[in-house]
């Protein structure tokens, strides 16, 4: 086989390997192996609790800046009433978006910065981020918000979720090699079980995913039949080119 | 050929008469002969020979999603990153027509970068179509300044950190550098000023001279005719009507073949736009979905895929001088590949081991080296083995006219080599 | 197989890669062009208005915007009311067949409630801006003026219920916009849900 042959395929192949690997995780910090979150965003009843985690925990100072509620309404299958009763606090119309009612020079001054729009955290941090973010708050007495994170240290965000979730500390431990294992065990009980706690989260990630990008289901559904298309119009136009070579000798 | 052009003279209904009019005042029968049912192309044509077409494919959908773009896209520092996701979310169908263009942004370089490869596998660079190559790489430098500046414009961290290192590299220019990266600013900083300018190169200056350059790039083919995968020159062996023996007319017959491989590589290009449009985060990088914030550095800062061979050769020299002098003599050397071979064989189908083993390690060095520039800087291994394939890169070029001057090459049959299927 | 027979074949396929290609050309122009329809900002920033009229005045008018258009609410007087025909053979088209209203408002008001009037304040000719002369035999409109809109563009008259003259370049009425009351006095312009004629 020559090697223009060769070529080829071996290019592709080199080409499809190189794009096709997932950038390494260079957001994980720390070194904290990243929990997968398994969230579903097809699942719309854990995107409407989801919703709900959300507006209920993290919208006092996260806004969502890009999520219009009329359109979470018609994505996450709800009445425009049950948009208005349980998801609006503060916006005053069903086609604003999701903004906060803290000014964000307060929030800045108390947080020591004003605390990121979410609605594209997903995206630019991986939904196992965010999941493993959320579950690995422990105590620590030096920071002013009295715990710290194994994913973000020194993380200016206190525990919102506490109550949930209850206290952790963070335990070392060495093993025979002399590699360090850090754990984080219970200190308080939470108002969840840890399963409850997991799935809790999961719903909340699984919301932020969809935000991040809220046209992906139908991205997809419309790639199959762009697809679908495509192969029908390959076989005609392979059947016509192969009719026209046949003249060629 | 002379009843042809009898048919076209002679007066056979309405439209006929029409197209004899515009004749009459515009060579459009003369063109489309001269361009595409009567210029003869080789018929040996293998796979490597689409990019050409897929290259003006995929410019088609720049230009078009570009301008779709403009229409929503608001080139300020307060309003640019905001603007983008109001594409994404609330213009009606912004999300395809960005995908399109982000996905197109990484295709375009694909198909081009595998354009280069065919002609330096096929000779496609040799006398006499040394202005063709030549134009092909101003065509290149033109897509690197289209997506560089491109890239700022949806105003994320990568967008904001990219553009500031590969603006600093002008730095690197003695005595001039430091003014010179202000006048490319045109503020001290990224600024709003930046993006605005950038803005007006990205969509106006440069797509500009893009189609220039390619519509250029396309006269001259057609003036040399096309090469072949057995670079034998076809017009050598004409027939008696003055047709090449082995030539055949690019329509209807390559623009039947053009279109199957158009529809395959939209099959590729859907995949990506409709199921990965992030392609792992190589295409649409995960940093840039934060805003740009001049105060914070993303920890790892790559350029996007299509640069990191020569950002990879740039990060292997220890000082900033050096490394992009480097950097700039690996474009070049390009340039000056028509010179730097000097075997009188076209195509590695009858070259000697010592140019395919020479390409392979060329072809193997870059794709290496793009590798190599996507990973953190911290890593000793990765400059190390970045050293070596710059080494391997330049080696090809340097010692280009030595080993091919001695190449022992296979005879060169008088005509194309086809098996009809 | 026969020269013609392939040649057919050949016609055959031509024609349907052709039409398949063709197909497909158009449903890739589909988001192209819905592209340009309002987007989900133009149409949050286009939602309805709610207008509180309880202070209005009867014979005052307030302004509005709406999609960019300015929106007048005028609460007539029942003078105006009475005389609202007044004029009736100066107009023409005085039973609004050939002017943009919500159904509920074609009748002789133009409006749903006879006291408040609702309109679109953007003359039927070209766009400007009438002015309302609401008083009677004006100098320069004539002993037969009994209150109106006037536009200062092109002179083109419209009565009390914004319906047209005859012999002024506008062709048809003002345009009323779809709207409903949510309230006695709280108007919502621009969304007429549940609202009959």
């Amino acid at each position: 086989m020559s090697l223009e042959k060769l070529k080829f395929p071996a290019a592709s192949a080199v080409l499809v390997l190189v794009m096709g690997a997932p950038l390494a995780a260079s957001a994980a910090g720390d070194g904290i192996a990243l929990e997968h979150a398994g969230n579903d965003v097809g699942n719309v009843a854990s995107l409407q609790r989801g919703a709900r985690n959300f507006v209920n925990y993290c919208m006092g100072c996260h806004s969502a800046k890009y999520v219009r509620f009329n359109r979470l309404a018609k994505d996450l299958q709800l009445s425009e009433d049950q948009v208005i009763d349980n998801l609006m606090f503060a916006a005053e119309k069903l086609h604003e978006t999701m903004q906060v009612a803290m000014p964000p020079e307060d929030a800045a001054r108390w947080f020591g910065r004003a605390p990121p729009d979410l609605t594209l955290m997903a995206r630019a941090r991986g939904t196992d981020y965010i999941y493993t973010f959320l579950k690995s708050f422990y105590l620590d007495d030096s920071r002013p918000t009295g715990v710290n994170n194994l994913v973000l240290a020194g993380a200016s965000m206190p525990h919102v979720l506490w109550e949930l979730q209850g206290l952790q500390r963070k335990t070392v431990e060495q093993d025979e090699a002399g590699h360090e294992h850090i754990r984080l065990e219970p200190v308080t009980e939470g108002s969840l079980t840890p399963e409850e706690y997991d799935q809790f989260v999961r719903d909340l990630v699984n919301f932020l995913d969809y935000t991040a990008e809220p046209m992906q289901l139908e991205r997809q559904r419309l790639g199959f039949w762009v697809l679908l298309y495509l192969l029908v119009f390959g076989l005609f136009a392979y059947l016509l080119k192969a009719e026209i070579w046949k003249d060629v000798k | 050929m002379n009843a042809a052009r009898a048919d076209a003279v002679a007066p056979a209904g309405r439209f006929a008469r029409f197209i004899a009019w515009v004749d009459a005042r515009f060579p459009l029968t003369k063109l489309i002969r001269e361009h595409a049912t009567e210029y003869y192309a080789a018929k040996n044509f293998n796979v490597w020979y689409v990019f050409g077409v897929l290259a003006i494919v995929v410019l088609g959908i720049q230009l078009i999603t570009g301008i779709w773009l403009t229409m929503s896209y608001k080139p300020a520092a307060t309003d640019a990153f905001a603007s983008v996701e109001y594409i994404m979310r609330d213009v009606n169908w912004g999300w395809l027509i960005r995908y399109m263009h982000s996905t197109g942004a990484s295709a375009f370089f694909i198909v081009v970068y595998l354009h280069m490869f065919r002609g330096m596998m096929y000779g496609s660079y040799k006398p006499p179509r040394e202005l063709l190559w030549i134009i092909g790489m101003l065509i290149y430098l033109a897509l690197m300044a289209e997506a560089f500046f491109g890239y700022l414009l949806p105003w994320g961290q990568m967008s904001y950190w990219g553009a500031q290192v590969i603006v600093s590299l002008f730095g690197a220019i003695p005595a001039i550098g430091d003014s010179l990266v202000e006048w490319i600013r045109g503020d001290y900083f990224i600024s709003d000023i930046t993006l605005n300018r950038f803005f007006a190169l990205h969509v106006v200056a440069v797509p500009l001279a893009l189609v220039l350059l390619v519509v250029v790039h396309i006269m001259a083919l057609h003036e040399t005719g096309s090469l072949n995968p057995d670079g034998i020159e076809i017009k050598e062996h004409k027939g008696p009507d003055g047709i090449p023996l082995d030539g055949i007319p690019f329509h209807p017959y390559y623009t039947a073949k053009d279109l199957v491989a158009i529809v395959v590589f939209l099959v590729f290009f859907s995949l990506v736009v409709f199921f990965a449009p992030e392609m792992g985060g190589y295409f649409l990088e995960h940093a840039n979905f934060e805003p740009a914030n001049m105060l914070k550095t993303p920890e790892h800062i790559a350029p996007v895929w299509y640069f990191t061979p020569f950002y990879a050769i740039l990060r292997a020299v220890p000082s900033k001088g050096l490394g992009a002098l480097l950097m700039l003599l690996a474009i070049v050397a390009l340039f000056l590949l028509p010179w730097l071979d000097r075997c009188k064989v076209k195509s590695i189908r009858y070259r000697g081991w010592i140019y395919k083993l020479a390409l392979a390690a060329f072809a193997i060095s870059f794709v290496a080296l793009g590798y190599l520039g996507l990973q953190p800087a911290t890593e000793k291994v990765f400059v190390y083995a970045a050293r070596v394939f710059t080494a391997i890169y330049f080696a090809f070029f340097v010692f280009m006219p030595i080993y091919t001057r001695y190449e022992k090459t296979k005879p060169v049959p008088e005509r194309v080599v086809y098996h009809a299927e | 197989m026969s020269a013609e027979s392939g040649l057919s074949r050949r016609h055959f396929l031509t024609v349907a890669t052709s039409v398949v290609g063709g197909a497909g050309v158009v449903f890739a122009a589909v988001p192209f062009v819905a592209s340009f329809k309002p987007s989900a900002r133009a149409q949050a920033l286009g939602a309805p208005v709610e207008v509180d009229i309880s202070k209005l005045d009867a014979g005052s008018m307030l302004r509005v915007k709406w999609r960019g258009q300015p929106v007048w609410v005028l609460r007539r007087t029942p003078a105006m009311i009475d005389n609202i025909d007044a004029m009736i053979s100066e107009l023409r088209d005085p039973d609004s067949d050939k002017s943009q209203q919500p159904p509920y408002c074609k009748n002789h008001f133009r409006s749903i409630k006879p006291e408040v009037l609702v309109v679109i304040g953007s003359c039927t000719h070209l766009g400007c801006a009438p002015i309302e002369r609401f008083e009677t035999a004006p100098p320069d409109l004539g002993p037969n003026w009994r209150g109106g809109f006037y536009c200062p563009c092109h002179g083109s008259r419209f009565d009390l219920a914004a319906r047209v003259f005859k012999g002024v370049p506008a062709p048809t009425n003002l345009r009323i916009p779809p709207h409903r009351y949510v309230g006695d006095n709280l108007l919502l312009i621009g969304e007429d849900k549940g609202v009959s004629a």
